[in-house]
């Protein structure tokens, strides 16, 4: 499979070879805890869904890959997490540098009101103090073209983020994390707020994106995991108020025809969430 | 003949969305205002009651009276209450308004009579108050420049304190600090001046001065900017400072570069609100900048005059010529704050994107 991929036509960026190893990772937001013991293997170009119902903790789980779990006051996790070798908990690691490798692409779409389609997508390089201006215009147009936005706003650059319809708001965020060029674009439900059209332009884009990233979705919808991912990671948690485990990770049509574990075929086949 | 025909029409039900009640048309509600109105009148001319506010008051009393029951007997208790609802809410705009525009209307009318060009170009330098000549120029210089300096103290700082508020404090300094900001909006302004005149004139020997009034009018701003700005920062949503984090862009940077933006309009507001609140503040000028008659460039040293305080001090002299003297001032004032909260606005506006 990794053969596979290497041989692919594509430019291949040395970052973007990076995989994420998560090792007995646990997170807490205060007393609660909200995941207990996650060890995955997320491959580089590869596609991995990780679906289960409301409340099993993927998206916290998503977030302690970068970082971004302890942006939550009183939030915190343990266990290991490294990107390509390195623990991104380490000590000596700067967050900030973390979520610079390792995007993100959130539930709803979040363009800052503030800026114009153009300075949205370069917001990342610029406020990180980059200012080179025809780089800067490349660098825009380039993300846009990935993100297939380009061509609907090549012409109005200027105009506020807020402009846009929410499909085209969230391939703008899309654009926005790919634009900085992490190693690894994390999706949290990233077309739970959009109609069937947007959902199916985000799907196709996922699937044009994973030859140059690492990319790990949270879906709540089983279809878009079987249509988009390689891999599929199933969440659950045994009762409400209780910390949510990964139940059964393996290829994805593995665990949507014959899963290892029966929580699994349960949740596949619609019998609970 | 075939049975359809034979069926008696079924009898149709009132349909629930139609009241059987009529309505009450618009002349029928003039009409009974004006009977009501008419009733009132009479009762002055036939007997003893008099005065024209007294007139106004029992003229409205009986005219709401006459259209509600006009209103009740047509359409029913409901609209009866809805109307009454509506009367007062009319009436108490209309009372708003009327405060403020007879103010408005009453110091331009006053204003614009005593107003005469050289009113902004000359000082009250070697100008008695019996003399028609004078003017406010060293009055708005002072303003201007009490202002801005009130300005230059009070805003960054208000700002800080807001940003610290809002994103870094926890815990007991931050809520001691919240609850000082809450008391020092209760300040009277003259307490403030009071605080500068013992502790910055007097204390430490450093004389009346424009800048002590900026001191003491900074005291004032402080915790509206302050209140406004933390408003204005907590409604920044916190999906745009997770995005900003998630492309890995510090916490200062995005506070500078995507909370502050997105917030400027509202705090632009709340400076504004806070220049405009303290430009007409006279009590602190009083004990710290105290009043003088011809122009201070320099702020930092001696009396200085601003418009207030020259408004205050004309208003008492005995003589109409400084009474409109004090009319122009007042005016000026208030052209004075509408241009700075028009000007902070189209700035504001200049550096938004057009949607």
């Amino acid at each position: 499979m990794s053969s596979d991929i290497l041989a692919s036509t594509v430019a291949v960026r040395e970052a973007s070879m990076k995989r994420i190893e998560a090792v007995d990772v646990s997170a807490w937001y205060r007393k609660h805890k909200a995941i207990e013991g996650v060890t995955i293997t997320l491959e580089p170009k590869h596609v991995t869904a990780l679906i289960g119902p409301s409340g099993c903790g993927k998206s916290t789980f998503l977030r302690t890959l970068n970082r971004m779990h302890e942006v939550v006051p009183g939030a915190r996790a343990t266990g290991q997490v490294t990107l390509d070798g390195e623990d991104i908990y380490a000590s000596a690691v700067d967050p900030v540098a973390v979520r610079r490798a390792i995007g993100m692409v959130f539930q709803r779409p979040n363009p800052f009101p503030s800026m114009s389609i153009g300075d949205n997508v370069a917001a990342g390089i610029k406020l990180n103090g980059r200012h080179d201006k025809a780089a800067m215009k490349d660098i825009v147009e380039r993300s846009l073209k990935l993100a297939g936005l380009w061509d609907e706003v090549s012409d109005r650059l200027d105009r506020p983020g807020g402009s846009l319809s929410g499909g085209q708001q969230q391939r703008l965020c899309i654009a926005r994390a790919i634009a900085v060029e992490p190693a690894v674009l994390l999706m949290d439900e990233p077309c739970s707020a959009l109609d069937p059209m947007s959902t199916l332009r985000i799907e196709d884009l996922i699937s044009e994106l994973k030859d140059r990233y690492t990319i790990v979705i949270v879906t709540h919808n089983m279809q878009q995991a079987a249509r988009v991912s390689e891999t599929t990671a199933f969440f659950n948690l045994d009762a409400a108020g209780e910390p949510g485990r990964m139940v059964e990770v393996g290829p994805t049509t593995k665990i949507f025809t014959k899963p290892d574990d029966e929580r699994t075929e349960a949740y596949i086949t619609g019998r609970f969430g | 003949m075939s049975l359809v025909e034979e069926l008696p029409a079924p009898e149709l039900p009132a349909s629930p969305l139609s009241s059987k009640r009529g309505r009450l048309r618009r002349s029928q509600s003039i009409g009974a205002a004006a009977i009501g109105v008419a009733i009132a009148a009479v009762a002055f001319v036939l007997t003893p009651l008099q005065g024209r506010a007294d007139l106004v008051l029992v003229a409205w009393l009986f005219g709401t009276a006459a259209y509600l029951v006009a209103a009740g007997r047509v359409e029913g208790r409901r609209s009866l209450v809805d109307r009454l609802a509506g009367v007062f809410m009319v009436t108490a705009v209309a009372v708003c308004l009327i405060a403020l525009g007879s103010v408005l209307i009453y110091t331009i009318v006053r204003g614009a009579k005593a107003l005469r060009p050289d009113f902004f170009t000359h000082s009250m330098k070697g100008v008695g108050p019996r003399d028609t000549s004078g003017g406010a120029y060293h009055a708005i210089i002072g303003t201007l420049e009490e202002v801005l300096l009130a300005s230059v103290i009070s805003v960054p700082a208000g700002l800080l304190v807001a940003i610290y508020l809002t994103e870094y404090g926890t815990g007991v300094l931050a809520r001691a600090i919240s609850t000082m900001v809450d008391v020092m909006v209760g300040i009277p302004s003259v307490i403030a001046g009071l605080f500068i005149y013992a502790f910055w004139v007097l204390a430490l020997h450093q004389g009346f001065s424009g800048f002590a009034a900026a001191l003491a009018l900074s005291i004032l701003m402080l915790p509206i900017v302050v209140r406004s700005a933390e408003e204005m920062i907590k409604l920044v949503p916190s999906s745009l400072r997770e995005a900003s984090y998630a492309l890995g862009i510090a916490r200062w940077r995005t506070l500078l570069r995507v909370v502050l933006p997105t917030a400027s309009a509202g705090i632009t507001t709340g400076v504004m609100l806070a220049v405009a609140r303290v430009t007409g503040e006279t009590a602190p000028l009083l004990l710290t900048s105290f009043g003088f008659d011809s122009t201070r460039t320099n702020p930092f040293s001696g009396p200085e005059e601003s418009l207030p305080l020259f408004v205050f001090r004309q208003a008492s002299s005995a003589f109409d010529t400084a009474i409109d003297r004090a009319w122009a001032a007042a005016l000026t004032l208030i052209v004075v704050v509408v241009l700075l909260t028009v000007a902070a606005r189209l700035l504001t506006i200049r550096n938004q994107l057009k949607p």
